[in-house]
């Protein structure tokens, strides 16, 4: 949890006006108690989310509660399988697998307080809870964090029958969801305008980045901030920046690290680093965990900022870079779109050409660099901060109880 | 839905002078490619229709002309699919009342986008009132005609939100 947050430090971000509606959406959730379920209190996005939305909420004077499941390191390595299998990799899942799943679901059934009006489960790992919806009745909503557009057909055969018996689903997008029975809500993710790696930081604290990682601040800096994954493209982005070169001072920063989970981080890495060799002016950083000062600094000193996936989820990433002010460069894929409206808030590419001649555009023209980061800014001031977040999970809870269009309350 | 995907740039674009076009314009564009067809739904004028209903027939009209005359039917690519999404509004009272004309420009500073695109845009066209309810009030119950006339003729399509709360701010001082 996050003690130190407070609500009214997000006033002078969205104004007065915004949080007084906050306020009001409030009070009407009185005497509601909302129940939060997923797997972890730490590590991984929905943790992250769910340590600044339940304080908040509480500060607004929403009972929220948050409860985690439990399970043994093979229960965790079968939710791992149907993760991967839900994003349509192909990962075989056996019957002695999709067994301990439900026993262990079954475990937390009689573990859980599920006191509360409304049960919010949060990804596939709690979804099989709903179990207890015929038992105890109330309203619950399954939250998918993820994209399950393309899944592997037995895996969500399996986790349909769950889902189709909750009262409503959430998805980041319309198209990461799937075809369902039940009302859909969408909603995108967040980020924290006050979190340690969006936060406002001085000139000091950005050079000081820059000469710990040997950069040239007076250089214009073109920076992806990915994990070393060949589905972000990181040679792409070294052979765009090649072609660029040939025109424009500049330096390329590939920023990110690589993950305990992920068995081919450490190779790409070491691909892109020989593919690298010998150009003083990329930079590679293998920057480990929890370092989101320096990531922060790294975007603000970023004179474009790109995401050259080949795919990708909702693209925080790229939601960071557009608070930060900057004029991005990213790939039409995933949740990028919503984000970057293309020659508005950003410029879209298809290829590693594209992606040079949008970089081109800005180097050229900083001052249209300059105004699509403005834009870009406040499109992430008015989608995608975690108040937006908020006011919409009031919202959504605040509609269970109707069918209608529009609801006088 | 229909009502959501001709007003949904309205919410999406506060920062910029919104170009009064719609999803259905968008989509045609972007997936399909028929720049011909986008720009004839773009250009329905939004602010011409009394309901949701006349601006529905008018739409399909549009296609269906375009559709008619074309052989050459394209597939979006996958992914690019249209996604019919229906908003729900949901409405409460705010603390805030307005007894005159000083009053109400006082309070139009402070209160939300939110509740200023309810009383402009969802007032006249989702909920099937004469006009915004900005206009009704100050003809009903302060007697301004003028002044809500004025503010009947802005065309709320072509402004941000933050202009147009400024525009009706200014017009209400120049009264005062």
């Amino acid at each position: 949890m996050n003690p130190k947050i407070n609500v009214k430090d997000y006033e002078p971000i969205v104004g007065k006006s915004y949080i007084e509606e906050l306020r009001m959406l409030a009070r009407r959730l009185s005497g509601k108690t909302i129940l939060n379920i997923n797997s972890t209190f730490e590590g991984g996005g929905v943790a992250e989310i769910l340590s600044r939305l339940v304080p908040l909420l509480n500060q607004l004077g929403v009972d929220v509660r948050w409860q985690t499941i439990s399970g043994e390191a093979q229960f965790f390595r079968v939710t791992k399988k149907l993760h991967i299998a839900l994003h349509g990799k192909d990962e075989p899942i056996s019957d002695d697998e999709f067994s301990l799943f439900l026993e262990t679901t079954e475990r937390n059934l009689n573990q859980i307080d599920f006191s509360g009006d409304i049960m919010f489960i949060h990804d596939p790992q709690p979804a099989a809870l709903i179990t207890k919806k015929s038992d105890i009745g109330k309203k619950w909503i399954w939250r998918c964090h993820i994209d399950i557009s393309h899944p592997d057909a037995q895996v969500w055969r399996f986790l349909e029958q769950f889902v189709t018996n909750y009262d409503a689903a959430v998805f980041s997008s319309p198209n990461f969801a799937q075809q369902l029975p039940i009302r859909q809500f969408f909603a995108p993710p967040s980020i924290d305008p006050l979190s340690d790696k969006n936060k406002e930081l001085s000139p000091e604290a950005v050079d000081a980045v820059l000469a710990k990682y040997g950069l040239n601040r007076d250089k214009p800096l073109i920076l992806q901030v990915s994990r070393f994954d060949r589905l972000k493209d990181p040679l792409g982005v070294i052979k765009a920046f090649e072609l660029v070169r040939k025109n424009f001072t500049c330096q390329l920063v590939l920023a990110g690290g690589t993950a305990s989970d992920d068995p081919e981080s450490g190779e790409v890495l070491q691909e892109v680093r020989e593919r690298a060799a010998g150009n003083s002016d990329i930079h590679i950083l293998d920057i480990p965990p929890g370092s989101d000062i320096d990531i922060n600094a790294l975007q603000r000193a970023a004179t474009v900022i790109m995401q050259k996936s080949l795919r990708e989820g909702f693209a925080l990433t790229i939601t960071e870079a557009l608070w930060k002010a900057k004029p991005v460069v990213a790939s039409a894929v995933g949740g990028i779109p919503l984000q970057v409206k293309n020659r508005l808030t950003g410029l879209l590419c298809h290829s590693v050409e594209g992606a040079a001649y949008a970089l081109r555009q800005i180097l050229a023209n900083p001052d249209y660099g300059r105004w699509l980061g403005r834009n870009g800014r406040e499109h992430v001031r008015q989608h995608f901060l975690i108040v937006r977040e908020i006011r919409d999970y009031m919202l959504m809870f605040l509609t269970l109880e109707h069918r209608e269009d529009v609801i006088y309350l | 839905v229909v009502y959501y995907h001709t007003h949904s740039f309205i919410e999406e674009y506060q920062f910029l002078t919104p170009e009064p076009t719609n999803d259905f314009a968008l989509w045609v564009q972007d997936a399909l490619g028929y720049d011909i067809l986008a720009e004839r739904l773009a250009s329905i004028d939004t602010f011409e229709f009394p309901t949701v209903g006349a601006l529905r027939q008018m739409i399909i009209g549009v296609i269906q002309d375009f559709l008619a005359q074309t052989s050459n039917e394209r597939e979006a690519p996958p992914g690019n699919e249209f996604h019919f999404i229906k908003s729900i509004s949901i409405v409460l009272p705010t603390p805030y009342a307005a007894h005159d004309l000083q009053e109400f420009v006082s309070i139009l500073r402070r209160i939300s986008i939110g509740s200023l695109y309810f009383h402009i845009f969802e007032a006249r066209l989702r909920l099937q009132r004469v006009t915004n309810d900005f206009s009704l009030w100050l003809e009903e119950c302060l007697g301004e005609k003028e002044l809500a006339e004025r503010i009947t003729r802005l065309d709320p399509y072509n402004y941000t939100m933050e202009n147009l709360r400024e525009i009706i701010i200014q017009l209400c001082e120049k009264r005062l």
